[in-house]
């Protein structure tokens, strides 16, 4: 009986092993969850567009800040490679985890590591050059002169945001008054949406007819504002056109999607060991436009964004970034 | 500061009170009978996604405030039966409140909806629309008196009015009935109305049902009042807010109606304001968001006159044999 079970055992174990050289990805999305409507949700739409093309891969939603190394470990040890992370929060820690683990590749959006390990890949944005866009656009769209700005956590790749915003807005109309307001210090103000709305409220009767919201979850009660109170909005990260059809005006996009979709497809094959930023050149970063906003973009306005879009990707045109010297040229925060 | 910002501050706090006000009277009665109820947030989150959920089902938002007031009951009754009938700790029983409805909002949004534990967004008659007092129109033109009943009292939607309302009522009730005395011995000397021939238990289960009651019109003031929609944990710490404020107000309605506008106020004031520059002095806006909880720890230290709270809070009540 005992030899029996050692068999057992045996091909117990044997049948763990090969179910995890099957090498899938896994995707860890950061604290505001998968279905945010924007960031995350967007690194959801990219692993579900591989899945579609018959890949698959394992998913997990953290829940407090301890679950990060944890998760990491338990999806390298079961084999998974690569590992994607969303969020610069998981950065630090998949940096050191890492390190145990040579064999598995790591991805990360968003994050930036002072050394990288060769087995980790960190993918950027430009987000500064999309908001820019939209910057403009809200800008032209304005009758007022006065534009808002509504960010979550206040913090510096929030400010980032804000600040190709105000440069775009300010390149359009340079007299233009750019109201910026945070929601929170702390990871609530990803979802708060009752303060998003008051923020909203207050930019509203301080003359802002325009929002730009960058906020998550929040950013959900500062689109239901403005359709509310008659103003537009500007969405972010995922296609928010259609919450709103009519009164938002466009959404900053940042393809999370592709760039995630991208690491899955690459695999076991993808290259490590560096910085993978996307911008308006390689069509990481833009402005959305569909059915639902097509009214509110005239032709003009589509005309000098594009021609900036232009501009921007042959470098004709700079966008400051918020992290060159942590100060926007455009707004003071 | 001008007119028009004023106006705008006053309404804000008005609106940002409003779920302060309904969940600190909620806490009021409960711990007024002796019950400790740190479950105020969830609660108020688990009344927020039924009514949004039920509303966006039915069309109706009063069915929808029927049904917030409905799971927040439910919750008080898991609380009730922990800390009441089988005596067990209150303050766990309320975390226990709090964690279980931050999941099961989720968990349920999620199988209704499939969009990621939120519910479609509220339109026409499944939200409070506002309402405009009589007479605001013809009284916008009286200067002072105009616009602070044209722009500031008109205007909101049904719970916040229901919400000033409640102030007195409580009051009340707590003062002015047999009932409301009987709560409020309960909570200081149970053995005492015990001997009298009335039922403890019985009493503090009344009491948590009001509470329940009122934590229900909160959270469906938050989704469907203030909002259009659930969201996940969207009361936000509010419910603590609500603790603390009732600490501050020294556990009378009244009171707790200062407490409320007060921290209303200081959001609304943070929100509008963000930095505030006082003579070259900025007051950063992490500040003013922490201002409430600061008050209440030195409302606690006893500086600001004492807080003391009802006797027999947070003790089961065994009969003696």
């Amino acid at each position: 009986m005992t030899l029996m079970q050692k068999f057992l055992g045996a091909a117990a174990a044997l049948a763990l092993t090969g179910g995890a050289a099957l090498a899938e990805p896994a995707l860890i999305y950061d604290l505001g969850g998968k279905f945010d409507k924007s960031f995350n949700e967007a690194a959801f739409n990219g692993a579900e567009l591989f899945a579609a093309e018959g890949g698959s891969y394992r998913d997990i939603e953290l829940q407090s800040e301890a679950q990060r190394e944890q998760a990491l470990r338990r999806f390298a040890e079961a084999g998974f490679n690569p590992v994607i992370t969303t969020g610069f929060s998981i950065a630090p820690i998949m940096g050191e985890v890492a390190l145990d683990y040579p064999d598995t590749k790591f991805v990360n959006i968003d994050g930036w590591l002072p050394e990288v390990p060769p087995n980790v890949q960190l993918i950027g944005f430009q987000e500064h050059q999309g908001s820019y866009l939209v910057g403009m656009m809200a800008a032209m769209a304005s009758k007022t002169g006065t534009v808002g700005f509504i960010g979550g956590m206040d913090i510096p790749l929030i400010r980032h945001f804000g600040c190709g915003y105000a440069q775009g807005a300010k390149a359009v109309n340079p007299d233009i008054k750019i109201i910026a307001n945070m929601t929170g210090t702390t990871p609530t103000a990803w979802n708060d949406p009752v303060k998003g709305s008051e923020l909203t409220k207050a930019q509203i009767a301080q003359g802002a007819d325009v929002v730009y919201a960058a906020a998550g979850g929040t950013g959900v009660g500062v689109l239901q504002t403005a359709a509310d109170e008659g103003i537009l909005s500007i969405g972010v990260d995922s296609n928010q056109n259609y919450l709103h059809p009519g009164k938002v005006l466009t959404s900053m996009l940042k393809r999370v999607d592709v760039a995630v979709y991208n690491s899955m497809k690459a695999g076991e094959n993808l290259e490590t060991g560096g910085f993978t930023v996307l911008g308006l050149a390689e069509e990481g970063v833009g402005y959305a436009l569909d059915d639902n906003n097509a009214p509110l973009v005239s032709d003009e306005m589509k005309m000098a964004v594009d021609k900036a879009r232009e501009m921007i990707i042959a470098g004709d045109l700079e966008v400051t970034a918020y992290y060159a010297n942590d100060s926007c040229p455009a707004h003071q925060f | 500061m001008d007119l028009v910002q004023l106006i705008q501050v006053a309404d804000s706090t008005l609106r940002l009170s409003t779920p302060l006000l309904l969940a600190c009277l909620a806490g009021l009665f409960s711990e007024r009978a002796g019950i400790f109820d740190i479950g105020l947030e969830g609660k108020m989150l688990a009344a927020a996604f039924f009514s949004a959920g039920i509303a966006a089902l039915t069309g109706s938002v009063w069915i929808g405030l029927l049904a917030g007031i409905g799971a927040s009951l439910v919750m008080s009754a898991i609380h009730g039966l922990a800390s009441i009938t089988f005596r067990g700790n209150q303050l766990i029983s309320g975390v226990a409140i709090n964690f279980l409805a931050s999941g099961i909002t989720v968990l349920v949004a999620q199988a209704w909806f499939r969009q990621g534990g939120r519910t479609p967004s509220l339109e026409g008659p499944e939200r409070f629309g506002s309402i405009n007092l009589p007479f605001a129109e013809a009284l916008s033109g009286v200067p002072l008196i105009g616009p602070i009943y044209s722009e500031i009292l008109s205007g909101h939607t049904l719970l916040v009015y229901v919400a000033l309302l409640l102030v007195p009522a409580s009051w009340w009730v707590l003062y002015r009935t047999r009932f409301g005395l009987r709560l409020r011995a309960v909570g200081e000397a149970p053995e005492a109305v015990d001997t009298a021939g009335v039922s403890v238990i019985g009493l503090r289960f009344a009491a948590v049902a009001i509470c329940g009651v009122l934590c229900g019109l909160a959270g469906a003031y938050l989704a469907t009042g203030q909002q259009a929609g659930f969201v996940k944990e969207m009361t936000a710490g509010r419910g603590f807010i609500a603790l603390a404020a009732l600490i501050f107000a020294k556990w009378r309605p009244w009171y707790a109606l200062g407490a409320c506008l007060l921290f209303g106020l200081l959001q609304a004031v943070a929100i509008q304001f963000q930095n505030i520059d006082i003579g070259g002095f900025i007051i950063p806006v992490q500040f003013m968001d922490a201002l409430p909880y600061i008050l209440t720890v030195v409302i606690l230290a006893g500086f600001v006159g004492k807080a003391i709270p009802p006797r027999a809070g947070g003790e089961p009540y065994v009969k003696e044999r």
